[in-house]
């Protein structure tokens, strides 16, 4: 079952001439991780920064299409498109998470950090707050390492403590879907497999949809594949089949190398 | 031949620094030699009536302090605005205002507030020279604001919304706590640029010789005073005009000092 789904979406950009994404049509499968692969400029970190529409951020830039959100509460889909108003954009953005590329710690302690989404949501209870900031950190491995110093500063932390500790920070909001924009791309090989480790551990509760350049990273841990060139959806389908068995020639001669 | 030229560059320009370097040294020596011959503990105590610089120092800081509490609230808001809000031709043609506005001459700042505040209102003031250096302070603070936000990563930003915050949130609670030490670093230097400003408050606060807390009146102003003692033909006055510089100049490298260690020890 899809947790949401992309229809004829279409994307361009504020200073842009041309469509930035091109009538996409995909869905992101509950309790599953999604890996977005392409070339440099193909529109997959486009893409997904348009499912928590954090492309609003910048004025200008225009959606076309559905992107339908299924409502977990109803069972129905909502276009999240349709989205205008100041307290829906923080409810859309508590339940579709977003990692970074790089690792953005807040100039704070690492509990406030963990407890920023959820002072902002309103959660106000001290034990509470306690409570989900210890949950949230050990789901994301990270408890062990800093449950001595949680007052201490989260810049102190190494990369790959700083990047789980974004996770701990989206996951303590218990997203429904999580948006991971080359999460590893700026770390090392050990932290990059913590990293891995922890998201295929997360799809047991949340959704996944990832960016990555790194073709490995997809193979090894997603369960779809979707291979986008110069903004089209060219494939996507089981990882399995599109990395053993694609049906289109870009697919292929992109995962064996021969562009990108 | 260009091993020549190589020397000749090198040999112009380490002249010329040593130049800049020997007018430095030689007005620091002189504002040592002259001014602590008449530098005494007891000027911290008496007021000018009385032969000391107590009311002058006071007032200096009052003044300035006063002028911090507007300029900097308007000022940062300004930065805040030009980084984080506004967007296109207009942002930059206020960019360029506020550059001009920095570089605008002192003395006509002073001019300028005469105009609309000393003449209409019947009279200099501590006011009217706190509303001078708010002036001469709002283009310094701007800019130091504006730059300083700007260095702050648009990923922290984009994490913050993510996160379901507010755009006024994210700025508050993150934003500005990122930037903090470089805005602080950036006031505490454009404090230390003002206090040490002789011609706003020329015709604008004056000075006084009495202790005074009263805005409305003219107001005791180191600066100010200095320039009229060095003015003065009695000796004793141009000799604690003397010390009255050199305790200025203390006054301003202790601020920019500060400045300088935290940018180097929290940043």
């Amino acid at each position: 079952m899809p947790i949401m789904s992309i229809e004829d979406f279409s994307f361009t950009y504020a200073s842009a001439q041309a469509r930035s994404l091109n009538t996409i049509n995909l869905p992101i499968m509950k309790n599953s991780i999604t890996a977005l692969i392409g070339p440099s400029g193909c529109g997959k970190s486009t893409l997904l920064r348009s499912l928590n529409r954090i492309h609003d951020l910048y004025p200008g830039n225009e959606y076309e299409g559905k992107l339908m959100l299924l409502n977990e509460g109803t069972g129905e889909m909502e276009n999240i498109l349709d989205i205008k108003k100041e307290n829906e954009f923080i409810s859309l953005r508590q339940r579709v998470g977003m990692i970074f590329q790089k690792p953005t710690p807040f100039p704070m302690s690492i509990f406030d950090n963990v407890a920023y989404g959820l002072r902002i949501a309103g959660i106000k209870n001290k034990t509470e707050l306690a409570d989900r900031v210890e949950i949230a950190l050990k789901g994301s491995a990270l408890f062990g390492e800093v449950s001595d110093r949680l007052n201490k500063s989260a810049m102190g932390l190494s990369g790959g403590q700083q990047q789980r500790l974004c996770i701990a920070r989206a996951v303590a909001l218990k997203p429904e879907l999580l948006l991971f924009d080359e999460p590893t791309s700026a770390l090392d090989p050990i932290s990059t497999a913590a990293i891995e480790e922890l998201i295929v551990e997360l799809k047991k509760d949340v959704s996944i949809a990832i960016v990555t350049h790194n073709m490995q990273q997809a193979s090894r841990i997603s369960d779809y594949t979707a291979f986008m060139y110069l903004g089209d959806l060219i494939e996507y389908d089981e990882t399995e089949k599109i990395f053993l068995n694609p049906k289109e020639k870009r697919t292929e001669d992109y995962i064996t190398g021969r562009f990108g | 031949m260009r091993l020549t030229i190589n020397k000749i560059v090198l040999l112009l320009s380490t002249i010329s620094a040593l130049i800049g370097l020997a007018f430095l040294g030689w007005i620091l020596v002189t504002l040592i030699a002259k001014g602590l011959t008449s530098f005494h503990l007891s000027l911290f105590f008496k007021d000018l009536i009385d032969g000391g610089l107590r009311n002058l120092i006071i007032g200096q800081f009052i003044i300035a302090g006063i002028a911090s509490l507007i300029g900097i609230p308007i000022g940062m808001l300004a930065g805040i605005y030009l980084q984080e809000y506004g967007r296109g031709k207009y942002v930059r043609f206020i960019r360029d205002l506020s550059d001009i506005m920095m570089s605008a001459p002192s003395i006509v700042i002073g001019a300028f507030v005469y105009a609309i505040v000393v003449a209409p209102f019947g009279g200099t003031s501590g006011f009217a020279g706190s509303i001078a250096l708010a002036i001469m302070m709002i283009p310094i603070v701007i800019n130091t604001t504006d730059n300083m936000l700007s260095l702050v990563p648009r990923e922290l930003r984009e994490a913050g919304i993510a996160l379901g915050a507010s755009k006024y949130r994210v700025i508050l609670d993150i934003i500005i706590k990122a930037a903090k030490v470089g805005i602080m670093t950036g006031l505490l230097l454009s404090f230390a640029r003002i206090i040490g400003e002789t011609a706003p408050l020329l015709f604008t606060s004056e000075t006084s010789n009495y202790f005074s807390l009263d805005l409305t009146e003219a107001f005791p102003s180191l600066t100010v005073s200095i320039y009229n003692l060095a003015n003065d033909p009695v000796q004793s006055s141009r000799d604690l005009a003397w010390a009255a510089s050199f305790i200025l100049t203390v006054m301003v490298l202790m601020i920019n000092l500060i400045g300088r260690y935290i940018t180097r020890h929290k940043g």
